[in-house]
Order: C-alpha cells, then sequence, then structure tokens
C-alpha cells in the first residue's frame, strides 16, 4: 500500500501520541478537519492503524506482583507453512503480549505477562515447551523497564530553560 | 575616601537594558507559567552529540584548541557550508570558532567599525545589534519593516538609509523575532544595491536550518556577494546546542584575520568539550536536525492556524521558531499585552516593541516547546481575547 506524504505525518504523529485530536492534527499538517477524519478512518479499516493502547507503569501501583518474561524459543519450520502455523499456536494464548520471528540463534522470541513467576513458569513447562514443533525454550524475566516504546519510564517533566530569553 | 563618582563608562552607562527583561523579572516569580517567551529549543541536545563532549573529557582534551577552532571542526564547518549553503570557506583561513553566534556578531561589528561609521540594523531585530555597534563606537541606524510586507526588508527602505558613513547592513533571515525568511529574489535586489553603495553585509543565518517551506539562500551565496559578507552560524538552534555556546563565522581572509585579532585577545578559543560535540553533531547529527524541524513545521502551522482562529492576524513564518501575530485589533500596546495576558492567563509572550521599530502592535511567540503546552497556551489566549471583547462593550 502506498502512502502519502500527509499519511505518513498523520501516522507519526499519532504513533507519538494517539490523543492528538483531528482538529489540530489539521492544523499541524495543513488538512482540513474532514480530510485528517476520513484519512484515519482508511488507515484503520486497512489496518495500517493497527489499534490505540496506553502505556502504564504497573511499577507504581502498590503490591503490584505482576512479571513480564522474554522467550526465546527454537522451533522446527513446517513444510509450507514455515514458522507461521507455530507462530499462530503460540499467540494464541492470552498471557502471550508479542511474538516475533527473529534472525540468529533462535527463531521467536515471544513476550508472556503473567500474575506471578510461577504462572510463568507453568505457561513455559506446560503450554509452551509441550508444542510438536518447539525444540528449546530459554525464559528471561524482565527486572525493571526503563524504556519502551520510545517512552523513558523513570524520567521527569523537567524545562530547565529561562522562562523568557531573546 | 568615600567613592564620590560612577566608574561605569558612559556608553555603557547610556545602554538600556534589555526590554526582555523586565518579563523575564516578572514571569519568574509566578508558579503554572506557561512560557511562549523562550529563545531556544525545548529539545534536549542529542545522545551521541552530548557523549561525543563526554568522550573527549574521558580522554582528557581539556587544552585550549588554535584559536580559530580545532582545525577537524572547521573542516567540518567547510563542508557544511558548502554542501547546506553553496558557499566556500577555507578552514584555514576563513572560519573562526566563536562563543555562540553572539561573539561571531560581537567580533565581526567590531572588526569592521570605525567610530562614527554607521551600521544599518534592519527591525525588528534580536535586541543585541544596535548595542553591539554603540559599543564599537559606531552608530546604529534603524530601519524598521512592517506586518504589511511580511516584516521583509524593502529595497527602497534600504536605498534610503544609505549615506556616506554606511559602512554595512546588518541582516538576520530566517529572522527573530518574526520568522520572516527571505528567498532568493529577495536578497537579489538587497545585494544589487549592498553592491552598488560598495557595502558589507553582516548576515546572521543561526536559524537557517530551520527553514520550512524552501531552503534557505544564505546571501554569500549570491554572486558577487562572498567578499562583501560576513557570515554568520552556529550550533544552538538547528542542532539544539544553547548552552554549548558555539557558533561560527565566516569571512574572506582579510576580515577573518581582523576578527581573529580580537578574538585571540578577548576569547583565547571555544570551549574545548564543545568543539569536539559540534564535530559530532556535523559529521552524524544531521537526520536529527531533520526530525526536530519537521516537529518545528507542525507545531508552526498549528500555531498560526490557531491564531487566525481565535482572531489574531498571523503572517505564515518561513522559519526561526516564532510566529509574530498582530495583536492590534485588541487595541492594547505589544507591552500591555504582554502583561495583562501574562498576570491574568500566566502565558508568557514577549511584546514586539523591544525588538525595535515596526514590532509595535505584536507579540513574539516562541513554539519551541511541547504541542501539550502550545494547546494549553492558545486555550488561554483565546479566554484573555474573549474577556478584552467583553471589555471593549
Amino acid at each position: 500500500m502506498k502512502l502519502n506524504e500527509k499519511e505518513v505525518e498523520i501516522l507519526e504523529i499519532l504513533q507519538k501520541d494517539a490523543r492528538f485530536e483531528a482538529a489540530d492534527i489539521a492544523k499541524m499538517i495543513g488538512l482540513s478537519e474532514t480530510e485528517v477524519t476520513e484519512t484515519i478512518r482508511r488507515l484503520e479499516e486497512e489496518k495500517v492503524i493497527v489499534h490505540y493502547a496506553t502505556l502504564v507503569d504497573w511499577a507504581k501501583m502498590d503490591n503490584y506482583t505482576g512479571v513480564t518474561a522474554m522467550i526465546d524459543v527454537k522451533v522446527t519450520p513446517k513444510r509450507g507453512v514455515g514458522f507461521d502455523e507455530v507462530a499462530e499456536r503460540i499467540y494464541r494464548f492470552k498471557e502471550v503480549s508479542s511474538v516475533y520471528l527473529m534472525s540468529g540463534v533462535y527463531d521467536l522470541s515471544v513476550t508472556v505477562e503473567g500474575k506471578s513467576m510461577n504462572e510463568i513458569a507453568r505457561f513455559v513447562s506446560e503450554k509452551l515447551s509441550t508444542l510438536d514443533s518447539v525444540v528449546s525454550t530459554t525464559t528471561h524475566f524482565q527486572l525493571k523497564k526503563y524504556k519502551h516504546d520510545g517512552m523513558i519510564y523513570t524520567s521527569k517533566n523537567e524545562d530547565n530553560r529561562i522562562v523568557v530569553s531573546p | 575616601m568615600n567613592v564620590t563618582k560612577s566608574y561605569v563608562a558612559k556608553s555603557v552607562e547610556r545602554m538600556r537594558p534589555s526590554g526582555i527583561r523586565k518579563f523575564f523579572d516578572l514571569a519568574a516569580t509566578m508558579e503554572g507559567v506557561v512560557s511562549l517567551g523562550v529563545g531556544e529549543p525545548d529539545f534536549v541536545t542529542t545522545w551521541p552529540v552530548r557523549e561525543a563532549a563526554i568522550n573527549s573529557l574521558e580522554r582528557g582534551f581539556t587544552s585550549y584548541t588554535a584559536n580559530a577552532g580545532l582545525i577537524e571542526l572547521r573542516r567540518e564547518i567547510s563542508r557544511y557550508m558548502q554542501e547546506r549553503f553553496y558557499v566556500e570557506y577555507a578552514p584555514k583561513e576563513e572560519i573562526i570558532v566563536t562563543v555562540g553566534a553572539s561573539q561571531a556578531l560581537d567580533i565581526a561589528i567590531r572588526a569592521i567599525t570605525d567610530p562614527k561609521d554607521e551600521i544599518i540594523v534592519v527591525e525588528p531585530c534580536f535586541v543585541s545589534y544596535a548595542p553591539l555597534v554603540e559599543l564599537a563606537g559606531g552608530r546604529a541606524v534603524t530601519i524598521g519593516t512592517t506586518g504589511k510586507t511580511g516584516f521583509k526588508l524593502q529595497p527602497e527602505q534600504l536605498e534610503a538609509a544609505i549615506t556616506e558613513k554606511t559602512k554595512a547592513v546588518l541582516l538576520c533571515y530566517p529572522n527573530n523575532p518574526t520568522g520572516t525568511q527571505l528567498d532568493r529574489d529577495d536578497l537579489e535586489l538587497i545585494a544589487e544595491i549592498v553592491k552598488k553603495h560598495d557595502l558589507l553585509v553582516i548576515a546572521d543565518e543561526i536559524y537557517a536550518e530551520l527553514a520550512y517551506d524552501r531552503p534557505h539562500t544564505s546571501i554569500a551565496a549570491l554572486d558577487g556577494m562572498r567578499q562583501r559578507t560576513i557570515l554568520i552560524n552556529g550550533f544552538s538552534k538547528g542542532f539544539a546546542m544553547t548552552g554549548w555556546r558555539l557558533g561560527f563565522v565566516c569571512a574572506p581572509q582579510d576580515i577573518s584575520s581582523a576578527m581573529l585579532k580580537i578574538h585571540q585577545y578577548a576569547m583565547m578559543c571555544a570551549s574545548t568539550p564543545a568543539q569536539y560535540a559540534a564535530v559530532e553533531a556535523l559529521q552524524h547529527g544531521m537526520s536529527d536536525v531533520e526530525s526536530m524541524k519537521k516537529d518545528y513545521r507542525q507545531r508552526r502551522n498549528y500555531m498560526v492556524q490557531s491564531f487566525k482562529e481565535i482572531g489574531l492576524d498571523c503572517h505564515l513564518p518561513g522559519g526561526a521558531f516564532y510566529v509574530f501575530p498582530s495583536i492590534q485589533s485588541t487595541g492594547l500596546t505589544s507591552e500591555q499585552f504582554a502583561e495583562q495576558l501574562l498576570l491574568e492567563e500566566k502565558v508568557a509572550v514577549v511584546p514586539g516593541s523591544v525588538f525595535g521599530e515596526g514590532g509595535e502592535g505584536y507579540i513574539r511567540c516562541s513554539y519551541a516547546s511541547s504541542m501539550a503546552q502550545l494547546q494549553e497556551a492558545i486555550k488561554r489566549i483565546s479566554r484573555f481575547l474573549e474577556k478584552q471583547k467583553g471589555r471593549a462593550i
């Protein structure tokens, strides 16, 4: 699908902040509000815009026990369907938040979110490792989130500039 | 014995403090101010550039550099100026690295000004031009541009201001505070007059990287202008490096040698870590400049459209990061407007009048702030204008 300059600009703006309103985007890129609304609707329909979500820093919540693990998975690809079939079998589990096919020493990078370490351990041993095509898994638990999707989690919004300058 | 006299030089006593100062003092005491008064990028210098400076410190590069700056940096500047603006300057003889474009201005003016020489300053403009000319013993002759012509210097205005004593014309495009850009056609007309009267141009092109609709044309790139131009640029605006205080000046060899004499006695050299950072900026930082520029362009469009919507006339500025809307419809002076807006809605803007002739009736609004801040500022200004209308009836 070929995107024009304005469409790319709309996507870049929304990728930085999905809450920008069509009226403001229109002013920023020199289109009418209707044109922007229409373009966004089309991009949503085409699934170029996949979804809008919110980045949440759960670590801020008291007593939060949730854990995230990144699992390197080696698999045997199948004739005809390659890696797609096993990837699909994996991403259907609701605790799996992302699946990527990777170059390098393993094949799939799987991110799993669970309520506890135990829950993830159970998922890996009972659900993931037991899949026919899975050869091996290596599980890494995330300890702290510093930066995610381009956003720094620990930064304070400080503006040290003097208020008025020539 | 008691001190009975002032030791301050008469020339300095006569100087008026910058009009911006007053608003700074007032705004600095207030909480919750949304500032459109800031003349510097909201971006932090990119990490690779900061890291280059840190690396230079780790390696112990803490001594002076050559007076004119690291030769490595001057070579990069030479390449950069050639590639971006089609002007050629020899790294060894024609480029001096300075402490910001501000110091470049100072040595440029001092190097060419004899007592009573007149230097034409085109206003509204950056607040330091006229004072620097006066400090150098010259006379600043001001021309006021107007909103009617989009604050473009008109050839006939220039012609009218020239006398036998005129030595140089100081130009700043893209302009602070109006954001006005001069295109090649506009510059050609000015260059003709400059050549006819055998004048020099001091071109403050510090905002050259921030030109949004058409690429910046340097006046030094025009036919026959290289030998009569002192070209000033720097890292503050385009590369978001204001606090590093690093600029440079390019000029034909005889003028460069003269400036270098002042520079070596008054400054020795620019900061060494900053120079290493600048090398990195020029070698690998251009894509970051482009991406900042894209953000600025969107914000500019947003501000101009928003001002129109809330009823303030505003021309579309081609560059820099300022919009300069007219507030004449409110019946207030620009200083009254800025002061009341600050007190009532806590939005800091700079009254156009502090930038000299032609600035009255306008306010300078910097859009070097996040979109969220700009949206908030527009909301408050809109509310302020509604209240003003209520008062008028």
